[in-house]
């Protein structure tokens, strides 16, 4: 069901017009009221008149993690203390958390996002929902809450840590919707086979996220507990989880562009790129009060499609993060992402070996070696195949990447694994020493 | 009348041989023989045992990557020439070896084990030739 469909299924024409209308009032609001944008767009030598409309956004500086972390706690808040009534924060992964001060109005929007995701999902006032994300600083079980009241399904605030009461509950009040993360649903899915208590249970639509997750955890999910699920998606620095969210089709997750105006920026030139072109998710407030964000760099990798979707929303939709670019490597000057590599491998066989990137430096040049996996399936007893095949490793490669890298077949398990997750890359320049 | 060998991938790295060759005759299975081709990376060891899907399991138990594949293993009459007339021979019918190595299995004289590519005309041709064929029984 779509909650708001004067909003989610206006023409992209509509939108421009409204979004541009916003950008041009959070810009002035954002110059006049934080000294921190004002100073970064007077270095610009930039003023509010020169930003008409949206199509002017590339004019405007980015925001990035380490100006929250010099403006922590509240330098970039747009209102006095007084109008804010809540603050929600994430760790970082170094330095301060990532905070987000709220106004009532925030928490107003912020709530009727979530309720746009959960009613995509299919919940209605009818529902029963459980919240299984934590109550606290953390904006998921707030935000998860706050939205399904707004929408008017009965809340059950379970938080966190007790899953045999979080199942008990399920069952006693015979829950029909779950909110947590995908891991933790999982995990419940696990104990409810082990109790055998998968036909007292009447749950239908799970709406899970603040981690990433892949279609075949979807396709377990929605196996093992014959339910629906749906990938929600928010960052705490944005507002929270209901930024965006994917409909039944899961084309992508669509995002609320009438809130938060989102950009596709290439993270080495900081152009913007065309819809279908993967780059650095880039997002803009539009309406948050508190504390608005301006081109805010999210890290995500990923692109945008444009086309309204067969749900009717017009919405652009946020397709599988490819990863972060943090883990973008520059050699010999070309970016490489360790995800493009990931790619090049899945078209060997359909099936991903495991890799590790090896990245030196010989001479003053950046050498790459590309450490695969010789699992079963990739062996044979002939050596004239194993070169065939680190032959078209290597080209697949350079088609992919544009660089020569040496490959390197390897045993299985060999390559370093840390805490349960693959490592990809090892770095042995010593750029920054 | 194909014998059963189990090729396994071997990274160019001191003690793996001896980790592979320990993990097999440790758990009671016979070697018959041993051959590795190997290039600057990485090496294949080619190898002739009593149970070579027994081998292949303890192997991989132990995350190393194997395969049982069928080769030819024929006896060669001590004779001068003799080898070169069976390789001959193969080649006057089109077939290419893929590899071939020596072994030895009995008394009366060399042995090798070979991969063309296509067995089954390997066999209707080596049945013309004056050799004694191995079956996976004579393991
Ligand atoms: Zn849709």
């Amino acid at each position: 069901m779509i909650w708001n469909e004067s909003k989610e299924c206006m023409s992209r024409d509509e939108l421009a017009t409204l979004q541009s209308a916003r950008l041009v009032k959070v810009v002035n609001k954002v110059y006049h009221n934080v000294e921190y944008y004002r100073k970064k767009m007077q270095e610009l030598g930039l003023e509010p008149g020169d930003i008409r409309g949206i199509e002017d956004i590339e004019k405007l500086p980015f925001t990035t993690y380490e100006d929250l972390n010099k403006t922590y706690p509240f330098g970039l808040a747009a209102v006095p203390t007084s109008e804010l009534v809540r603050v929600h924060a994430s760790s970082g992964t170094t330095g301060k958390p990532k905070i987000g001060v709220y106004t009532r109005r925030d928490i107003e929007v912020w709530s009727e996002c979530v309720a746009r995701c959960l009613s995509m999902a299919g919940i209605t006032r009818d529902d029963i929902i459980q919240v299984g994300y934590g109550y606290g600083l953390f904006t998921g079980g707030l935000g998860a809450h706050y939205g399904a009241e707004y929408l008017g399904a009965l809340v059950l605030p379970m938080s966190t840590g007790n899953t045999q009461k979080l199942l008990d509950m399920m069952i006693d009040c015979q829950a029909t919707a779950i909110a947590c993360t995908p891991s933790y649903l999982l995990h419940v899915a696990e104990d409810i086979e082990k109790l055998g208590v998968l036909d007292k249970i009447k749950l239908k639509t799970a709406i899970c996220g603040a981690e990433p997750w892949t279609d075949e955890m979807r396709d377990q999910m929605e196996k093992r507990l014959n339910i629906k699920a749906h990938d929600i998606y928010g960052l705490t620095e944005i507002c929270g989880p209901g930024v965006a969210c994917d409909c039944e089709f899961h084309k992508g997750l669509h995002i609320w562009e009438d809130h938060f105006l989102p950009e596709i920026i290439d993270p080495a030139t900081h152009k913007d790129l065309p819809a279908g072109t993967d780059g650095e998710l880039v997002i803009t407030n539009l309406t948050k009060e508190g504390m608005p964000l301006i081109r805010y760099r999210t890290k995500d990798l990923t692109s945008l499609e444009i086309d309204k979707c067969e749900c009717g929303r017009t919405m652009a939709r946020i397709q599988r993060f490819k990863g972060r670019t943090d883990d973008m490597l520059i050699i010999r000057g070309v970016n490489v992402f360790p995800s493009q590599v990931e790619a090049a491998l899945l078209n060997i066989d359909g099936t991903t070996p495991h890799y590790m990137l090896v990245v030196d430096r010989v001479d003053n040049t950046d050498t790459l070696e590309v450490q695969v996996e010789i699992a079963e399936k990739f062996f044979t007893d002939e050596v004239r195949g194993l070169e065939k095949l680190s032959n078209e490793i290597h080209n697949k490669l350079k088609s992919a990447i544009g660089l020569n890298a040496k490959v390197k077949l390897v045993e299985p398990n060999g390559l370093v694994h840390s805490d349960g997750k693959t490592k990809h890359v090892i770095d042995k320049r010593k750029l920054y020493s | 009348m194909f014998v059963k060998q189990l090729s396994v991938f071997l990274e160019n790295k001191t003690g793996r041989l001896n980790d592979v060759l320990s993990i097999i005759s440790g758990n009671g299975i016979n070697i018959l023989s041993i051959s590795i081709a190997d290039t600057s990376e990485f090496g294949v060891l080619r190898m002739l045992c009593e149970d070579p899907a027994k081998a292949h399991e303890l192997l991989k138990e132990h995350g190393i990557t194997s395969k049982v594949n069928d080769v030819i293993v024929v006896s060669i009459p001590q004779a001068v020439g003799s080898l070169e007339k069976v390789v001959r021979s193969l080649e006057q019918n089109d077939i290419n070896i893929q590899y071939v190595y020596g072994l030895s299995l009995d008394d009366e004289g060399a042995s090798i084990a070979m991969k063309t590519d296509d067995l089954e005309k390997t066999l209707e041709v080596l049945k013309n030739e004056n050799v004694k064929l191995y079956s996976q029984n004579d393991m």
